[in-house]
């Protein structure tokens, strides 16, 4: 496994697609770790080895309640991504707005 | 009414290795296109609201190299190059986009993004623009993997569309 050394952000935790789809579950609220494993169709140890990286990286937070151990998401771990986003959006939406004002002195030109 | 979807950004990423931004603005194509293609005019929008333009230099035509240099506010520099590819007067452009590092060679094509720019006639004497940058190879996407963004982009911003709402 040489992506092992990648997991360590936010970023590349998130960028696995079957860490997606467990994010994705838990957007509808906690669940317990047989239930994932049951909604992904994996074997309980690959699901725990995702649930372990997405721990690390603060991206799902777990309590134990019983026997059951329940997962549940950390929005705030993901807001570097949503910031990265927005940052790159804003830049292009400024742009347009000032290439909106060259156009209308474009525009008076003629 | 034309004025507030005018101002409709659209950002989506159809593969895993592309993004696509659409949004129509409130000119004809020639005027867009001109805008987008004359150095001064571009000072005045490239950078946004974020800094200034100190070098737009554009050897505008097929295989012409072109290099972008923004001093931000803060101070930092940051330089971007590539070359033409493809130029269909007042329609399409098609270049590489490579942003510099340190140590980057002025004429580098490694790690270069393919960018489309397209302008179509819309509604209204508008234009709508669209630019979409292709990763490409599994080597460039790598490399951007290797700054955080990894494959799998779309997914990815699909769900973060879905938390931005439980950050606010």
């Amino acid at each position: 496994m040489a992506r092992a050394a990648t997991t360590a952000d936010t970023f590349n935790a998130v960028a696995e697609p079957r860490r997606r789809e467990i994010l994705d579950a838990l957007t509808q609220g906690e669940r317990p770790v047989n239930e994932l494993v049951t909604l992904l169709g994996l074997a309980q140890p690959h699901v725990s080895r995702h649930l372990r990286v997405l721990r690390e990286v603060g991206a799902v937070v777990v309590r134990d309640e019983g026997r059951q151990r329940l997962y549940r998401l950390n929005p705030q771990a993901l807001k570097p991504i949503h910031d990265w986003v927005a940052s790159y959006q804003h830049l292009w939406e400024e742009r347009f707005d000032l290439l909106e004002d060259v156009l209308e002195d474009l525009k008076e030109e003629h | 009414m034309a004025q507030a979807s005018s101002s409709t950004m659209d950002v989506t990423f159809p593969s895993d290795t592309e993004i696509l931004i659409t949004r129509t603005l409130n000119a004809p194509p020639h005027l867009v296109y001109r805008a987008w293609t004359t150095p001064e005019l571009v000072r005045k929008w490239w950078p946004g609201r974020r800094g200034e333009m100190t070098v737009a230099a554009m050897d505008f035509r097929v295989g012409g190299a072109w290099r972008y240099v923004m001093v931000a506010h803060g101070e930092f520099q940051v330089a971007f190059h590539g070359t033409y590819r493809e130029i269909v007067p007042n329609e399409r452009i098609v270049h590489t986009e490579v942003m510099e590092m340190p140590g980057t060679a002025p004429d580098s094509e490694e790690g270069a993004v393919l960018n489309t720019v397209t302008f179509d006639r819309a509604d209204g004497g508008a234009t709508t623009v669209r630019i979409r940058t292709d990763a490409g190879s599994k080597e460039v996407r790598d490399t951007i993997a290797q700054s955080g963004m990894e494959g799998g982009v779309r997914e990815q911003f699909e769900i973060i569309e879905e938390l931005a709402a439980s950050l606010a």
